[in-house]
């Protein structure tokens, strides 16, 4: 019988009938809501204890199981990804300009994205303190101790990190108060100190590890959590931290992808996410991993106590806004190129 | 006849094939190379000319370029040097652990680069093994340019060997001992029975080596320091590039690359068929 039919015939049965199989498949898996969260560098430890928390609470909800994927990386090459075509449902980033750039190329989500959630649409904050080594032996106490000559700063580069331009922005904020808004002075301290980074890498994590693996420089411009984490990690009795007069108020913010998520359906779960930051059990898990929560009434107190009063500066009252910031001072030829000129 | 005079446009060869041959050839070159390269041009194109030409002369752009090819050119020449030899020793010796030896070569090819970059730099820091020991004279390696070229030449060594050692396996021996019978000094031998042969193989390694290390990013980034204008090497600054979301000057400098890279390669290849012509291959 199979003989009289022709040879092509079948084998293009068979194919289809894998096509069939695949379909079935992959439309069960399609039906299992999937979440793609596309993050930064240093939150690998946080979201993974979020997303965890937040699909046991989503199952006990609305019953579905939610499989949450995460994505890491530096912020701005995230938020490129994003651009060419990353199927992103949220995106958590290190600073605001990097949502702002996906919603002003691809139009996936309105400008006013930040509006959206309370608190700037940022969970939790962060800020910028200085790690040095046991004992301080440079005896480094605030931001203008490193301009000294023989002071090695390590910071990464504003160009490729997030968390670099907020340790940019917070040198400049400090001199920006003492030198009273003296806008050459102020240049001239933050070029001063970009003079004394010996090695630029390119993102949070590796200056970290050129930091604490390496041996090299007498300051690490570190997040607060980053810098945290590595106290926990080299065990304590290496490394000290050391809190600046003043710093920047980090506020990295949270946003979902209007286009993606109503092509992939998951509108609903996404929001759910998103507001799951903000409700105290997240709050908790967002101290508990060495970031400042908003809402401090049920975070365990032991995890608070670390937390060091510090005078903080707001980006939009010093700076007007991260879009402003970005074209003044990152851009190519602002400030930051007009003042970092090593070899020179 | 006029007929007679009139060239077809290709030689008949009694070889079937060619048509679908270069139609394949063609289509897989056009695909996998000049399609994705037509589109970095394009790319590079919509930075009109001034801007073109204004990323282009930027003194960081001038000095990473140099320090990409400088590099590149040391490390390729460096592995010349010790290519010929690790080849040599394979080919001509016997000794206990050579197959080992042999495979260790290809290493570098199989490494992902970032480990090998890690590994660099944690080896040549100034707290590493051999970092330490240099650290008290006041010689840095990782951090440097010196790290870079070091980089370079851990990723290209794998060229220069294995282009050169099936060349010298098919000399024989028989040559260079006829030589010395001859009378002829051991550098004389080197130099006049050994090296020719070996030459157009030596400079197609050169070309790959050359162009493997000008293109490598993921190792170096590690060792390199990444300072503007002193340890940053172009690749870098393309991603920088992109990382501000500025497609256009990212390709500029991509397209830069490819043209030096290209002209190297073109006059590298014209003087191999010079040196084929002369030790008298076809």
């Amino acid at each position: 019988m199979l003989r009289s039919i022709p040879r092509y015939l079948v084998h293009l049965l068979a194919l289809l009938a894998m096509a069939f199989c695949l379909a079935i498949t992959m439309g069960a898996a399609r039906a299992q809501t999937t979440l793609l969260n596309v993050s930064y560098d240093p939150t690998r430890e946080l979201y993974r204890d979020i997303n965890r928390e937040f699909i046991s609470d989503w199952k006990a909800r609305t019953g579905q199981t939610l499989t949450i994927r995460q994505s890491h990386g530096g912020s701005g090459s995230q938020a490129r990804s994003v651009i060419d075509g990353l199927n992103a449902d949220i995106v958590t980033l290190a600073l605001s300009a990097d949502i702002d750039a996906i919603a002003e190329r691809t139009k996936k989500l309105p400008d006013q994205w930040q509006k959206r959630l309370p608190q700037n649409s940022s969970p939790y904050t962060s800020t910028i303190i200085f790690l040095v080594r046991k004992g301080n032996p440079k005896g480094v106490r605030d931001w203008d101790d490193l301009v000294k000559p023989g002071i090695q700063v390590i910071t990464p580069n504003p160009k490729t990190s997030g968390g670099a331009r907020w340790n940019y922005l917070a040198a400049w904020a400090f001199a920006d108060k003492l030198f009273n808004k003296d806008e050459t002075k102020v240049r001239d301290f933050v070029g001063r100190l970009l003079n004394n980074v010996p090695i630029l890498d390119t993102g949070a994590r590796a200056s970290t590890n050129t930091f604490t693996k390496r041996g090299i420089g007498d300051v690490l411009l570190s997040w607060e959590n980053e810098a945290f984490l590595a106290l926990k990690e080299a065990g304590g009795d290496q490394f000290e931290i050391l809190v600046p007069s003043l710093s920047i108020l980090a506020e990295p913010p949270v946003a979902l992808i209007d286009a993606n998520v109503d092509t992939n359906k998951t509108r609903s779960a996404a929001q759910a996410y998103l507001e799951f930051l903000y409700t105290p059990k997240a709050q908790a898990i967002i101290a508990k991993n060495f970031y400042r929560p908003r809402d401090a009434q049920h975070v365990d107190p032991k995890d608070l106590v670390r937390f060091p009063k510090i005078e903080l500066v707001n980006i939009d009252d010093a700076f007007g806004g991260w879009s402003k910031v970005q074209q003044a001072h990152f851009a190519d030829g602002g400030i930051f190129d007009q003042i970092y000129k090593p070899g020179r | 006849m006029s007929s007679l005079a009139r060239r077809p446009w290709r030689a008949h060869s009694i070889l079937p094939g060619f048509g679908i041959g270069l139609g394949i050839a063609v289509t897989a070159l056009s695909l996998i190379v000049l399609i994705p390269l037509a589109a970095l041009v394009i790319k590079a194109a919509s930075a009109g000319p001034a801007g073109f030409v204004a990323l282009a002369l930027s003194p960081r752009t001038l000095l990473a370029l140099r320090l990409s090819f400088g590099a590149a050119l040391i490390a390729a020449l460096v592995n010349v040097i010790f290519g010929v030899i690790i080849a040599w020793v394979l080919v001509r010796y016997d000794f206990p652990g050579k197959k080992l030896l042999d495979a260790a070569i290809d290493l570098p090819f199989a490494l992902p680069t970032a480990v090998a970059g890690i590994a660099l730099t944690a080896i040549y820091a100034p707290n590493g093994w051999i970092g330490g020991l240099l650290a008290p004279w006041g010689i840095k390696i990782a951090y440097t340019p010196l790290g870079v070229v070091m980089a370079l030449i851990f990723v290209s060594l794998p060229f220069i060997v294995r282009t050169v050692q099936p060349v010298l396996q098919e000399c024989e021996a028989e040559l260079e001992e006829a030589a010395a019978l001859s009378g002829a000094s051991r550098l004389r031998t080197i130099w006049s029975v050994i090296l020719p042969p070996l030459l157009p193989a030596l400079l197609t390694g050169f070309i790959l080596a050359l162009a493997r290390a000008v293109g490598e990013y993921g190792s170096v980034i590690f060792i390199a320091g990444n300072l503007p204008g002193i340890s940053e090497i172009a690749p870098l600054l393309i991603v920088i590039r992109l990382e501000q979301f500025d497609y256009a000057g990212a390709a500029v400098v991509g397209v830069l690359m490819l043209a030096i890279s290209f002209t190297l390669i073109l006059s590298i290849n014209s003087l191999q068929a010079l040196v084929r012509r002369r030790l008298g291959y076809v």
